[in-house]
């Protein structure tokens, strides 16, 4: 770990220009992936800005619509009754991420944030685009199982790793940030990046900005939704593949669908027109199964993942099944 | 039996160092602040093979609090090793590897230079600005690739009746001419120690030939000796202390380049040195199992009896240094079948050295014998409960000797009962629980129940309190407790006025803690102490009172701390009064012991099986590992709080290597990509089942004197067949190689 400055900020406007005045400066909050990163010398800011201690940690709902501060910690956010009652799947998602001990401490903005947990971005002798651009992407002839089959470039192919996002992304939830020039709202499909030319930028973040909060509106999901993490063991560990499934279901007719998928591209995949393909469907393993065979378009495997090409229809049909109370 | 053994053997008595280590206040290897302390941080190798052209520590050595950066360029030369070059060559036999000995890069991972500084922290900034460069030669770590160039193992060309050499009981490749025959490969990846303590050294030099180390070691004694060596100091100017070890499967068992790099420096800069490796050096540095290879031909007739097996493995080793492991030995001595044949091989490859890891070469070598039993098995729509009970072997067919005890069959019976495997389905995913396929499965474990030589001392002080002391170090079983156990019992001493003092070379000597002998070894030692003190005790009754004159040890009652006669109980003295009657102000016994001949009449092994309920998912192939039944014999079970602690840590090691362990290596860079906790996984708690431990707990006096037979290695063999021949019997799916992740499933 390189040697850094250390700087607390009390309020949203000191961590802006604190971040500002420095561009090697970067905003740290429960650290739990930051300070991995910068032990290993990944990331290497000479000023960290405290934002922790913001008041941005509430949990509100205002106007139909559900709002969730960044500072608010994953657990907290799980174990909220409001997110509970009106959007289960964004507590399973949380609850299916990291450990109790990791979830105390990664608050809701981090977590949309942190990096990919290719094994070559953690090593830094091995080859990296989005580490050290223009180094190559180790894992594309090496090890990658846990990689991409959707949306990748020859430059990159990790997948991002968080599971909250897999359900913000199922739920239209927006993403509000504040930068110098004020603030703006960014929809959560637009928030991450796919890697192209440039996999050293995860993000649509500009430089400086800090996220405030998510926002999810009101839906139709609430009774029928499921999060299905399948890993290699059952807890604390990342997703081979993930689904967020939500289902709004009348008389045994799907008037409404959500599908993300995790832990196959670069960002939260969502799959817009298997979506589509469930409306007016009635609830059946056979509407499931097309809603997934349309899923897995324009899908392509690597030497070591060509499994998810199987795996993730396989989980999309089962989460569908439990969302709809099948099994 | 012994009356005594009524009393404390077996009580699952808590350890006695237990609130020690909950609360913290014991102190392991980098957990000794001495004065002017300085820390140290590997520089480790990120090429596989090559020579290093220049290390450039300029921007390190400015570093803040940077004492010193050493490396091949200006370490001082160990006077052990005279010879310049190292290692030796051709690629087997071989020697350890020898931190900053020359340019020479043997593997990714190598100790190429070690930073010390006045904090751990900027010694670990100071690491990262030290610049290597290197001139790469080619390497090969590719095991498939280069399974051809398997060689015999020098220690088989050197002693052709080693164990390791080639075996044929009848017909070698009898097998082929069976009704029934499977030939069958399995594979076993690389898997790493991982205890919980990383491993660690604060080493001090308190003169120019005096030498202290805090090391996180198996064995005080033999690495006294092997620093002694090195430096060529005599060896009581060595001195190694081991008091805890935070979990050690074997990486403790070898002596590490990390281990003398910390010696060096702390030569180097007159300071005493700590090192604790990282999480990802302990993959690179510090021995983990090998990836194996292995091969089964079985063959049986049509009503069930075996009529041959033979099987060969491949191991890795590294090209500098040859490591074996019996991974072969099950396969000639656990059925009845005429014709046995195994063959043994190894490949250097460029990697670092492979160490024993917990139930060694057995674990590897039952996960492919107990596989193919259950293979065969099924081949002959047969119960592999049944099939093995067909083929059970009443004496030992490899060494043609009786048992010395043998309870396996006891153990199949009641593990078989306690998992319900009469709810099992001959034919494959013919159980189910809502969606989730059910199985079952069982594996069957052995291990040699072995005993050497060790001394042990006690201290009877005034006070009526005994302490002991034994160079031994205690890994993680309970070593201290056991031992205050069988003192107990064998002095007629309470447990809580008993000490055990252990992990100190200045004790008397006990080989390593390894190979599931510490108590038949260690305990042998305890139970000839005591003797020897009851007869320096009887010989001393006289004085209080002439009633204990010409008596044998036999005939008198040593119980809470007084002896009396045992026809006439009423008839009673102190310990205490002996001594102060003698004017003593302890009384001192020092005896050693060793196994006796008698017991080479007979075939010594400890046996368990074990037994796993599995739920699979069909369509996210997960597993579920739902219950585990294990039942060990493994003689008299000395604390059966301990014991069936160490049960459910091989039964938890050998869900890890069913399922989860595997360090995956890159071979373009010849480098580990899983090599930390989120990408090389073990079990966590949501893995864990409820397992249930069964004890036969019938002595066996053969092996020592408290009927003991080992009991750490057999709680992890034949854990990871159990868990697969489950997944087969659950989805009809048998994976040959480990580990069974989801993706293997669906």
């Amino acid at each position: 770990m390189i040697q850094f400055q250390y700087t607390r900020a009390t309020e949203a406007r000191m961590a802006l220009d604190a971040i500002s005045k420095d561009q090697s400066s970067m905003f740290i909050a429960g650290g739990t992936n930051l300070v991995d990163l910068m032990k290993r010398g990944i990331v290497t800011p000479e000023r960290i800005v405290d934002i922790s201690r913001l008041p941005l940690n509430k949990i509100s709902y205002e106007g139909k619509v559900l709002k969730i501060g960044s500072l608010a910690l994953n657990s907290t956010v799980a174990e909220n009754k409001l997110v509970q009652h009106k959007h289960p799947l964004l507590a399973q998602a949380l609850n299916a991420g990291a450990s109790a001990q990791i979830r105390n401490m990664a608050t809701v903005g981090g977590n949309i944030l942190q990096r990919t947990r290719c094994h070559y971005f953690y090593d830094t002798s091995l080859p990296c685009n989005k580490r050290e651009p223009g180094t190559g992407c180790g894992a594309l002839e090496g090890f990658n199982r846990m990689h991409a089959i959707f949306g990748f470039s020859d430059k990159c192919i990790a997948v991002h790793p968080s599971d909250m996002s897999v359900a913000l992304l199922a739920l239209d939830a927006t993403v509000l940030v504040e930068g110098s020039k004020g603030q703006r709202r960014i929809p959560f499909g637009d928030f991450h990046r796919l890697p192209g030319d440039k996999p050293e930028i995860d993000t649509n973040l500009l430089p400086g900005e800090l996220i405030l909060g998510v926002e999810v509106p009101d839906n139709g999901f609430a009774k029928n939704s499921h999060y299905l993490k399948v890993r290699d063991r059952a807890s604390y560990a990342f997703a081979l593949v993930s689904v967020a499934a939500a289902l709004q279901i009348e008389k045994k007719v799907i008037k409404d669908a959500r599908i993300a998928l995790g832990g196959v591209a670069h960002k939260p995949w969502r799959l817009a027109e298997a979506e589509r393909s469930l409306i007016g469907k009635p609830v059946s393993e056979a509407s499931f199964q097309q809603a997934a065979l349309l899923a897995m378009q324009g899908a392509k495997g690597f030497k070591h993942n060509e499994f998810k090409l199987k795996l993730a229809p396989n989980s999309i049909v089962q989460a569908l099944k439990v969302a709809s109370r099948m099994v | 039996m012994n009356r005594f053994f009524d009393k404390v053997i077996g009580d699952p008595m808590n350890r006695v160092d237990g609130k020690l280590k909950v609360t913290g206040a014991a102190r392991y290897s980098a957990e000794y602040q001495l004065p002017n302390i300085s820390y140290g941080v590997i520089v480790s190798s990120t090429i596989a093979k090559g020579r290093i052209r220049s290390v450039d520590a300029k921007a390190a050595l400015r570093s803040p609090g940077v004492i010193a950066v050493i490396s091949h360029e200006n370490a001082i030369r160990v006077p052990g090793w005279a010879d310049n070059e190292h290692p030796t060559e051709p690629p087997t036999g071989g020697r350890p590897l020898r931190a900053f000995h020359n340019n020479r890069v043997y593997s990714n991972g190598q100790p190429i230079a070690i930073v010390v500084a006045d904090t751990y922290e900027r010694a670990r900034h100071a690491a990262m600005l030290v610049k290597i460069e290197y001139d790469t030669d080619k390497h090969e770590t590719n095991f498939e690739a280069n399974k051809g160039k398997a060689v015999v193992p020098a220690v088989v060309k050197k002693n052709p009746k080693s164990g390791l050499a080639d075996y044929e009981r009848g017909q070698a490749e009898g097998y082929k001419t069976a009704a029934v025959k499977l030939e069958l490969e399995y594979v076993h990846p690389t898997e790493v120690h991982n205890p919980m303590e990383l491993q660690a050294i604060t080493a001090h030099w308190e003169a120019d030939d005096k030498l202290i180390v805090y090391d996180k070691v198996q064995g005080t004694k033999p690495t006294q000796q092997a620093f002694a060596n090195e430096w060529k100091i005599p060896v009581q100017n060595v001195k190694v202390i081991s008091e805890f070890v935070g979990g050690a499967f074997g990486n403790g068992l070898h002596n590490w380049p990390h281990e003398t790099a910390a010696i060096i420096a702390a030569k180097m800069v007159k300071r005493p040195v700590k090192l604790m490796l990282t999480r990802e050096q302990m993959f690179f540095m510090v021995g983990y199992r090998p990836y194996t290879w292995q091969k089964i031909g079985i063959g049986a007739d049509k009503d069930g009896k075996l009529t041959g097996i033979y099987h060969e493995a491949i191991g890795q080793t590294s090209s500098y240094e040859e490591f074996t492991e019996s991974t072969l030995q099950q396969t000639r001595m656990m059925y009845t079948s005429p014709n046995i044949g195994t063959k043994y091989r190894l490949l250097p490859l460029d990697v670092s050295t492979p160490i024993w890891m917990r139930g060694p070469g057995e674990a590897t070598g039952a996960f492919a014998l107990e596989s193919a039993m259950d293979e065969i098995a099924f081949a002959l729509n047969i119960d592999p409960v049944q099939f093995r009970l067909m083929n059970h072997t009443d004496t030992d067919p490899d060494k043609n000797l009786p048992w010395s005890t043998k309870y396996l069959k006891e153990c199949i019976q009641v593990g078989a009962e306690k998992i319900g495997w009469s709810k099992r389905s001959l034919k494959p995913a013919g159980v189910r629980s809502g969606e989730w396929l059910v199985g079952y499965g069982m594996g069957v474990g052995t291990f040699g129940a072995h005993r050497g030589a060790a001394a042990v001392r006690a201290k009877l002080l005034a006070n009526g309190t005994v302490v002991f002391q034994s160079a031994v170090t205690d890994i993680g079983p309970g070593t201290g407790t056991a031992m205050v156990q069988i003192a107990s019992e064998h002095l007629g001493v309470s447990p809580d006025k008993i000490t055990f003092q252990l992990g100190n070379s200045d004790f008397p000597q006990a080989p390593n803690q390894g190979g599931s002998a510490t108590v038949a070894t260690v305990g042998s030692a305890v139970v000839a102490t005591c003797k020897a003190m009851k007869e320096k005790l009887l010989g001393m009754a006289p004085a209080a009172d002439k009633r204990f004159a010409g008596l044998k040890v036999e005939d008198v009652t040593f119980d809470k701390g007084y002896l009396s006669l045992s026809r006439s109980p009423s008839v009673k003295v102190a310990f205490t009064d002996l001594l102060k009657k003698q004017n003593l102000s302890e009384l001192d016994v020092l005896q050693d012991s060793k196994p006796n001949q008698e017991a080479n009449k007979y075939s010594k092994y400890s046996f368990s099986v074990h037994f796993a309920e599995v739920h699979v998912h069909p369509a996210t192939g997960q597993v579920r590992v739902k219950k585990v039944v294990t039942c060990a014999d493994a003689g008299t079970i000395v604390n059966k709080k301990t014991a069936a602690n160490q049960m459910i840590g091989g039964v938890t090691g050998g869900i890890g290597m069913a399922l989860q362990e595997e360090a995956v290596m890159d071979h373009r860079f010849g480098r580990y990509v899983t090599k930390d906790f989120g990408d090389y996984h073990v079990p966590v708690h949501a893995d864990v089942p409820p397992i249930e431990v069964y004890f036969v707990n019938k002595p066996d006096y053969i092996v020592d004197p408290m009927g003991t037979k080992g009991l750490g290695e057999i709680a992890i063999i034949g854990v990871a067949p159990a868990i697969t021949n489950a997944i087969f019997n659950a989805t009809g799916k048998r994976i040959r190689e480990l580990p069974v992740t989801p993706d293997k499933l669906i």
